[in-house]
């Protein structure tokens, strides 16, 4: 019998792999089924987002920045109209409807990320069903952006002091059938992972991290609570008046797959929870953005009919508004932990400098950390359990 | 704590180091650090008692091109212990646009470094990895400097043909069909 001939071997695992959640590329060098070392090449989706949105109009940037996270899109948006909101120091002047609003929204955004993230993460470690489910539900989430917008994915709904326009009809009956439906629909994926013999066996022990190491290699939002780090910017840090509503921040101590599954499912019911507090103090009609003629365009009937509202509307989306030189950084937690933008101005109609702080980036930072020692088949579970969005380390 | 408290007691863990707040707008005090005792600074933010500034949040640079100095190197630092904030800038000339690494102080300034690098062109002295990180490896110049042009033509770069001569392929056919046969 001839000898086996075995030597380390290395593989680029991407840039085109579909369990690389877009065009992640590692390079693997592996001894039989173990992973020696592993480094991550990013970039192949930069696209110079930063760069092209110092040349827009700061309302321009808006459809931008949605694009950065394509997973939590509303999110960035928000990020990104609080930060110029801070510069304008508009921020006071948001009327509650607004922020309430804004809440219910980024909260949905939370649970229609973490459902595409519980479809994947399930299909690659072999629960094919699991993401049929998810994107089923997640496909009524889609169908409120539409209604709120006419985009599903990027309904660049919030805007610099507000939103783009009051809440359509219907909207308080489709978010209430949503969150109806959601609970028990949860309750079915959890009865097929939470206590599934193979899942269990695929996850847990795998891709562990400890909390310093959390902390210190900047890990926040589900991947740092499933460690123990009990940081949460809701609750930390509050704005929008996070403060006055009623929820609990999900962590565990182990820090492993499981513990950032069992995180991020635990995050869906306390968001569903935080939507219907919300949907309650939301009346169907009311103030939709703040009452300045300088930032707000006019509503399109007084448009049509007032010599000043087609003035005030062809200013705005003509030259835009002008923001007060200087800069502002305001944190919000996104489905992937605290993101926000680094807003720099220099008192004209166009930003001098954004940065999207990019908790994927961090989280593709720390993933060599995750897989290095383990089996080449957890390197998939593995990239999976941190939610990776290459649109958002790229950007 | 308070600006003045903090550089009070920062001034004290790092007597040489140059500390001036400035206004700022939203919940981040601000304070310049002179450029040669970013990392003591850096360092006593982290282990400072009552400090403790263990998470870095967010690393990135502005570029104020004609201005001089050109850049800002801009660290935004959450204390978990304290639930305080804080941002700390360097400012850096565009003719010597380099500042000591903290990746010794916070481990994950490794990419965020590199990417102020890749984009910026600020080096960052004793970096482990100093290479690009988002551009490929062989661009030329660097994409968010003021001066940058916005639109580029230029003939692709990347395209290059093969790495190894016609002649070293057959080389590594024929070692691999040997190779093969023995066994």
């Amino acid at each position: 019998m001839p000898e086996i001939r075995s030597e380390i071997m290395t593989v680029n695992m991407g840039p085109q792999h579909p369990s690389t959640h877009g065009v992640l590329r590692l390079v693997l060098e592996l001894d039989g089924e173990q992973v020696l070392s592993a480094s991550p090449t990013i970039g192949y989706l930069h696209t110079g987002i930063e760069k092209t949105a110092e040349q827009k109009k700061w309302q321009q940037v808006i459809p931008l920045v949605e694009r950065m996270d394509y997973l939590s899109a509303q999110s960035n948006s928000m990020a990104f109209c609080m930060s110029v909101e801070r510069l304008l120091g508009a921020d006071v002047a948001v009327p509650d409807r607004v922020k309430n609003i804004r809440i219910l929204l980024a909260e949905l955004q939370r649970i229609n990320s973490h459902l595409v993230w519980l479809g994947t993460h399930g299909m690659e470690v072999g629960a094919v069903s699991v993401m049929l489910y998810c994107f089923r539900e997640r496909e009524l989430l889609l169908n409120i952006n539409e209604m709120i917008a006419g985009f599903r994915l990027f309904p660049s709904y919030m805007r610099v002091g507000g939103l783009r326009e009051d809440l359509p009809r219907g909207f308080h009956d489709a978010v209430r059938a949503f969150l109806d439906r959601m609970p028990g629909k949860l309750d079915e994926y959890e009865d097929l992972l939470t206590k599934n013999e193979i899942y269990l066996k695929r996850t847990q022990g795998v891709g562990v991290i400890s909390k310093d190491d959390a902390i210190a290699w900047s890990l926040v939002g589900p991947i740092a609570r499933a460690a123990g780090v009990d940081y949460d910017v809701r609750k930390v840090f509050p704005y929008l008046g996070y403060e006055t509503y009623d929820f609990d921040v999900p962590t565990q101590t182990a820090g492993d797959v499981y513990a950032r599954y069992k995180v991020r499912v635990a995050e869906i019911r306390e968001s569903m929870k935080i939507c219907r507090q919300a949907l309650d103090r939301i009346t169907p009609r009311g103030e939709y953005a703040i009452a300045d003629p300088k930032i707000t365009p006019p509503p399109k009937d007084r448009v049509y009919t007032e010599m000043e509202a087609l003035i005030q509307h062809f200013l705005i989306y003509s030259q835009g508004f002008t923001v007060p030189a200087g800069e502002a950084y305001v944190p919000v937690e996104g489905p992937r932990g605290e993101q926000g933008f680094y807003v720099v101005s220099d008192g004209t109609n166009r930003p001098w400098r954004i940065k999207s702080r990019a908790p994927s980036l961090l989280a593709c930072q720390a993933l060599e950390r995750l897989i290095v020692g383990g089996l080449i088949a957890d390197v998939i579970a593995v990239i999976g359990s941190i939610d990776v969005v290459m649109g958002d380390v790229d950007r | 704590m308070d600006a003045a408290a903090l550089v009070a007691s920062l001034q004290q863990a790092v007597p040489d180091a140059t500390l001036e707040t400035t206004a700022t707008v939203d919940l981040h005090p601000t304070m310049y650090v002179s450029r040669d005792h970013l990392v003591p600074v850096a360092r006593a933010l982290r282990d400072g008692a009552g400090l403790d500034f263990s998470l870095l949040a967010e690393l990135t640079a502005a570029d104020y091109w004609p201005r001089e100095p050109r850049f800002e190197v801009v660290y935004v630092l959450v204390s978990l212990q304290h639930k305080s904030r804080l941002r700390i800038k360097v400012r850096l000339a565009g003719s010597d646009a380099h500042v000591a690494t903290v990746s010794g102080v916070w481990p994950s300034a490794n990419w965020l470094e590199r990417e102020v690098w890749d984009l910026f062109g600020i080096a960052f002295d004793g970096h482990p990895d100093p290479r690009r990180l988002l551009m490929p490896e062989d661009w030329e110049g660097f994409p968010l400097r003021k001066d940058s042009p916005v639109q580029i033509r230029r003939p692709p770069h990347t395209t290059e043909p093969l790495q190894v001569t016609a002649e070293e392929f057959r080389q590594n056919v024929e070692r691999d069909r040997l190779s093969r046969d023995q066994q």
